[in-house]
C-alpha cells in the first residue's frame, strides 16, 4: 500500500488565512484547479481576530487622502527598509482589494452620506482603516470563506504541510498529513502559494494561536528559498497580562483611541517622560490636549500613549524593569479615569469598546469602566519572512510564491496598524494571478520519490522512532516551552549580543533534544504528534530571528539592541538576508535595499 | 495549589468512556487552560479543537457539565469543582476522537445555500450606498463565529437525526443574513422551504440560549424568514391570486 494518497492541482495554497483564501479565489478565476490547505478548519485562522481596520485610501471620510499618502506613512513606518514597490502595489490597490469585499457581501460601517467608514488609526495621516466595529477580520475572512466555496476550490482541512518537494530547481509539490486520522497526503502542483502567517508561538507571551509556527518560512527556507527582515518582530504593546491563562491575548489600540492612559505603580503617566525627538513636535506635552485629541479637537495634539507600538512597548518594558510594574508584572491602562471629563462615560466605553469590555469582563473578571486594566507587551507579528518579488511574490524558487504575514518586504521595520488587512488581501491576490499564470505556462513537474520518502520518514519519526540509545526520549512540549522561554527573555523586545548568543546555543541544544521526541499514541488526531512536528519549523525561524538580530547592530523599529541603543546610518541602507548554506549551515548576508523611483522619492520629499 | 478533577470523554468513532484526569487549578483558568495543561502533563494525545482562546473563532466547542459552552471562555471558577468537572464533545456531531468531532457536514450545507448576488452598482465607479441603519440587522447575523453550538442544542439535529431534511439555526441565519443583505436580490424563499426545512423549527429557542455571541437567532433570523415563507406559500389571498395568474 502506498504511504500517502496523491491529489493533483495546478495551484496549491498552503493556508487558509486572508493571504491564503485571496490567492485560492484569485488563481480559481483564472481557470485553473486549486487546493487550498487549512491548518484548522476553514475559517478558524488567525484572520478571524484582526480587529481595528483594514487600510486603504479609499478617501470616503477624508478627501485629502490618496495612495501616495498611504505610501508615504507605509514607508515612514517602516524606517525606509521597505520595499517601495510593494509598498506602491500596496497602497494603490488597497483600495480596489476593499471595494471588491463589499461586491462579495461584506458590510462594513458606513459614513452618513452611506459609503464606507473609515477610522483613524496609529500612523495613518488620515482615516483610513474601513471596519466593521471591533471584528474587521471576521468580516474579512468570512466574505472570502463564503465566495471562495463557490470557486470550485479544492479545500483540505486539518491538514499540516511538513515539506515542500522540487524538481529541481522548481517546486513540484508538498507532502503533509491531515490531522483526523493522521494519513499522509502527496500534493503534485505546478505552483505553490505560502500563505501561513506568523511565528507568534516561537514566543511565551503572545497574540497567536497554535498555529502560528513559522509553517511557511521554515518551508521556504528547506527548500533553498530566501528570508528576509526577520529581526523585525513586533510587539504590540498592550496584551492581557492577568490572569496568567489569558496573558498575551491582544487589547486594541482603540482603549488608547478613545482616551485611555498608561500608568505605572506610583499612578504616573510615564509616557509623558520619553518622548522621541523625531515626535516631539507632533506629541502633547501636557494631559488636558491628549485628551482633547482623543475627543477629536483638530488643533490638539496626540497623547505620548499614541506614539508607535514600538516606542511605547519599551517604555512599557522599562517601568516594570525598573520596579514600578503592576502586581502581575505589566503596566495600568485606565479608560475608566474619562469619567472624570465625560458625563455618562461606563455607557460611552462599553459602545465604543464592546468586545474589551466584554473580554475583561469574562475573562478577568474587571469591569474596565470602574477599575485600570493591567496590559504588558505580547509578540504579535513578523514583519520578516519569504524574500519575494514586489510584483509576483515570487521567492527565489521557481514556482514558490508567499503572501501575507509570512512574505517579507511590505512592512520594513515596523509594520502600521490596518496595513496587514490590506497586506494579505492585495499580496494574496497578486500572488494567485501570478500562480495560476506560472502553473499555465510551465507542464507538470515530476515528484522526486524518493526525496517524498525521506519526508515521509521524518514526519512519522516523533511515533516510530523507538526509545533512543543515547539519552532519554524528549516530550514536545517541554522542548516547546524551553524555546518560548529562550525567545521571550534573550531575543525579545531588549536585545544584546551576550544574550543572543546564548540564545543560539540554547537553540542547538533544543534542536538536538527535538531529534529525540517520542510521542505516545497513534496517528489519529494526536496533538503531541503535530506539537512535535511543529519543533523543526519553530526552531528553524527562532535561529533566522537571532542570526538577524545579531547583526543588526543598531536599534530601528521594532528591533531593539541595548548594546547599540542609537540608529545608525550604515544599517539603514540594507536588509538582513537568510539562506542555507552550502554547508547546510544557516548564513545571514546584506542586500541593498530595493532603490526608490525617481517618484518614490519626491512622494517622501514631500510628505516623508 | 489545589487540584481539580476533569471528567474528559476519550474514544472514537467505535466508542469511548469519560476517564478522570487531574490538575492543578489557579486563579483565572478557564477550562481550555486546564485541558491544555493535562494534554502537557499527563496526556500528550488528547484531542482537541482551539485557535483564538479568546471566544472569536468558535473551535473549541464541547459540552462542560452537560452544557454546550466555548471551553475557552468557560472560567473555571464558575464551575463546581468540588466534584469531577465533565467535558464532552459537541453530541450532534459523529465523534473522530476524544472532544473533536466531524463538522464537515456544516461545511457541506453552506454550499448548498445560495451565494450572495449583489444589485448592479449604485454608482458608476461600481461602489454602492447603504445607510447604517440599514446594515445594521444583518450586521448581528454576521458576528456568528461559526461554533456550532447552536446546531448541537438544536433538537431537530440533535435528537431527530434530521440532517438530510434540515440545515439547522446556524444556515437559516446565514440565510437571513444573504435574505436580509440591503445588496441581496437573490430569491432563497423556494429554497428554504423544500430543501433547507425551515417548518422543521418550532422556535423553542435553544439555539439562542446558548450562543455566544448573543445573536438573537430565532427572533430576529430565523421567525422573520418563516413569515416570509408563510406569506409567500400559505397566504390564502396570495394563494388565490396565484390561481389566476396559472398559465392555460
Amino acid at each position: 500500500m502506498a504511504r500517502w494518497t496523491t491529489f493533483e492541482h495546478d495551484v496549491l495554497v498552503i493556508g487558509a488565512g486572508g493571504a491564503g483564501l485571496r490567492a485560492a479565489i484569485e488563481a480559481a478565476s483564472k481557470g485553473v484547479s486549486v487546493g487550498l490547505v487549512c491548518k484548522s478548519l476553514l475559517g478558524k485562522a488567525h484572520t478571524v481576530m484582526a480587529e481595528g481596520g483594514v487600510a486603504a485610501a479609499l478617501a470616503n471620510v477624508d478627501d485629502r487622502d490618496n495612495w501616495r499618502v498611504h505610501f508615504a506613512d507605509t514607508m515612514r513606518g517602516g524606517q525606509y527598509l521597505n520595499n517601495p514597490d510593494m509598498a506602491e502595489h500596496h497602497a494603490r490597490e488597497a483600495p480596489d482589494r476593499v471595494r471588491e469585499l463589499e461586491a462579495w457581501g461584506a458590510l462594513f460601517d458606513r459614513t452618513p452620506d452611506r459609503r464606507i467608514l473609515q477610522r483613524n488609526f496609529g500612523g495613518h495621516k488620515y482615516p483610513r482603516l474601513a471596519h466593521v466595529g471591533d471584528r474587521t477580520g471576521l468580516e474579512m475572512i468570512r466574505t472570502l470563506q463564503d465566495h471562495g466555496i463557490h470557486k470550485g476550490i479544492d479545500v483540505h482541512m486539518e491538514c499540516t504541510v511538513v515539506e515542500l518537494l522540487k524538481d529541481g530547481e522548481r517546486v513540484s509539490g508538498a507532502l503533509g498529513y491531515e490531522r483526523e486520522q493522521g494519513r499522509l497526503q502527496l500534493f503534485k502542483a505546478r505552483a505553490v502559494v505560502l500563505a501561513t502567517g506568523g511565528i507568534g508561538r516561537a514566543y511565551r507571551i503572545t497574540s497567536n494561536s497554535w498555529e502560528y509556527t513559522g509553517d511557511g518560512q521554515a518551508l521556504a527556507y528547506d527548500a533553498g528559498a530566501e528570508l528576509m527582515d526577520m529581526e523585525f518582530v513586533q510587539f504590540h504593546p498592550t496584551g492581557m497580562v492577568w490572569p496568567p491563562s489569558v496573558r498575551g491575548i491582544l487589547v486594541t489600540e482603540g482603549v488608547r483611541g478613545e482616551g485611555g492612559v498608561l500608568k505605572n505603580a506610583q499612578g504616573k503617566r510615564f509616557m509623558f517622560a520619553d518622548i522621541p525627538e523625531a515626535y516631539r513636535k507632533q506629541t502633547a506635552d501636557n494631559e488636558d490636549e491628549g485628551w482633547r485629541y482623543t475627543q477629536g479637537d483638530r488643533d490638539a495634539r496626540r497623547p505620548p500613549e499614541l506614539l508607535t507600538r514600538d516606542h511605547v512597548a519599551r517604555c512599557i518594558v522599562r517601568e516594570i524593569r525598573e520596579g514600578r510594574g503592576s502586581p502581575h508584572g505589566g503596566v495600568f491602562l485606565d479608560i475608566a479615569w474619562i469619567k472624570e471629563r465625560l458625563p455618562g462615560a461606563a455607557e460611552h466605553i462599553q459602545r465604543k469598546l464592546p468586545s474589551m469590555y466584554h473580554q475583561f469582563k469574562e475573562l478577568a473578571g474587571l469591569d474596565i469602566t470602574k477599575e485600570p486594566m493591567e496590559v504588558g507587551p505580547t509578540t504579535h507579528y513578523v514583519m520578516g519572512g519569504v524574500r519575494v518579488d514586489a510584483a509576483s511574490q515570487m521567492s527565489t524558487v521557481p514556482g514558490l510564491f508567499a503572501a501575507g504575514e509570512c512574505a517579507a518586504g511590505l512592512h520594513g521595520a515596523n509594520r502600521l496598524g490596518g496595513n496587514s488587512l490590506s497586506d494579505l488581501l492585495v499580496f494574496g491576490c497578486r500572488a494567485g494571478a501570478y500562480a495560476a499564470a506560472f502553473a499555465r505556462e510551465h507542464g507538470a513537474a515530476a515528484i522526486d520519490e524518493r526525496a517524498a520518502e525521506v519526508a515521509a520518514t521524518r514526519c512519522l519519526a516523533p511515533l516510530e522512532r523507538g526509545e533512543p540509545a543515547g539519552g532519554a526520549a524528549e516530550a514536545p512540549y517541554a522542548i516547546q516551552h524551553e524555546l518560548q522561554r529562550v525567545m521571550q527573555d534573550q531575543v525579545g523586545i531588549v536585545r544584546t549580543e551576550a544574550e543572543m548568543r546564548e540564545a543560539l546555543e540554547a537553540i542547538d541544544r533544543l534542536r538536538e533534544r527535538a531529534g529525540r521526541v517520542l510521542v505516545p499514541g497513534n496517528r489519529q488526531y494526536n496533538p503531541g504528534w503535530h506539537t512535535a512536528l511543529d519543533l523543526h519549523n519553530l526552531l528553524t525561524v527562532s535561529e533566522a530571528v537571532t542570526r538577524s538580530a545579531l547583526e543588526r547592530r543598531e536599534s530601528r523599529g521594532a528591533h531593539f539592541r541595548e548594546d547599540c541603543p542609537a540608529k545608525s546610518e550604515e544599517f539603514a541602507r540594507f536588509n538582513h538576508v537568510i539562506a542555507k548554506g552550502a554547508d547546510g549551515a544557516m548564513a545571514v548576508r546584506r542586500e541593498p535595499l530595493v532603490p526608490l523611483s525617481d517618484e518614490h522619492q519626491r512622494i517622501i520629499a514631500e510628505m516623508g | 495549589m489545589p487540584r481539580a478533577t476533569f471528567r474528559i470523554w476519550r474514544g472514537d468513532a467505535r466508542g469511548g468512556e469519560l476517564r478522570d484526569h487531574e490538575t492543578e487549578v489557579s486563579e483565572g483558568m478557564v477550562v481550555l487552560d486546564a485541558l491544555h495543561q493535562i494534554q502537557a502533563e499527563s496526556a500528550p494525545d488528547l484531542a482537541l479543537r482551539w485557535n483564538c482562546k479568546a471566544g472569536k473563532c468558535g473551535s473549541c466547542s464541547t459540552e462542560i457539565d452537560g452544557r454546550p459552552r466555548l471551553a475557552c471562555m468557560t472560567r473555571l471558577s464558575d464551575l463546581d469543582l468540588a466534584r469531577p468537572v465533565t467535558v464532552e464533545p459537541i453530541r450532534a456531531f459523529p465523534p473522530i476522537k476524544d472532544l473533536v468531532t466531524d463538522v464537515s457536514w456544516n461545511y457541506a450545507v453552506k454550499r448548498r445555500i445560495k451565494p450572495f448576488k449583489p444589485r448592479a452598482p449604485d454608482a458608476p465607479d461600481g461602489t454602492w450606498r447603504m445607510a447604517q441603519s440599514d446594515v445594521d440587522r444583518v450586521q448581528e447575523f454576521r458576528k456568528c463565529i461559526e461554533c456550532f453550538l447552536c446546531q448541537d442544542v438544536c433538537h431537530v439535529l440533535r435528537d431527530h437525526h434530521k440532517h438530510e431534511e434540515f440545515i439547522g439555526p446556524r444556515f437559516l441565519i446565514y440565510a437571513a443574513a444573504l435574505e436580509m443583505h440591503p445588496l441581496d436580490v437573490e430569491d432563497r424563499e423556494p429554497d428554504l422551504k423544500e430543501e433547507h426545512g425551515i417548518g422543521y423549527c418550532n422556535i423553542t429557542k435553544c439555539c439562542t440560549k446558548v450562543c455566544p455571541e448573543g445573536i438573537t437567532i430565532t427572533d430576529n433570523g430565523i421567525i422573520p424568514l418563516k413569515e416570509r415563507v408563510a406569506d409567500r406559500y400559505y397566504d390564502p389571498l396570495r394563494r388565490l391570486l396565484a390561481l389566476f395568474r396559472r398559465p392555460k
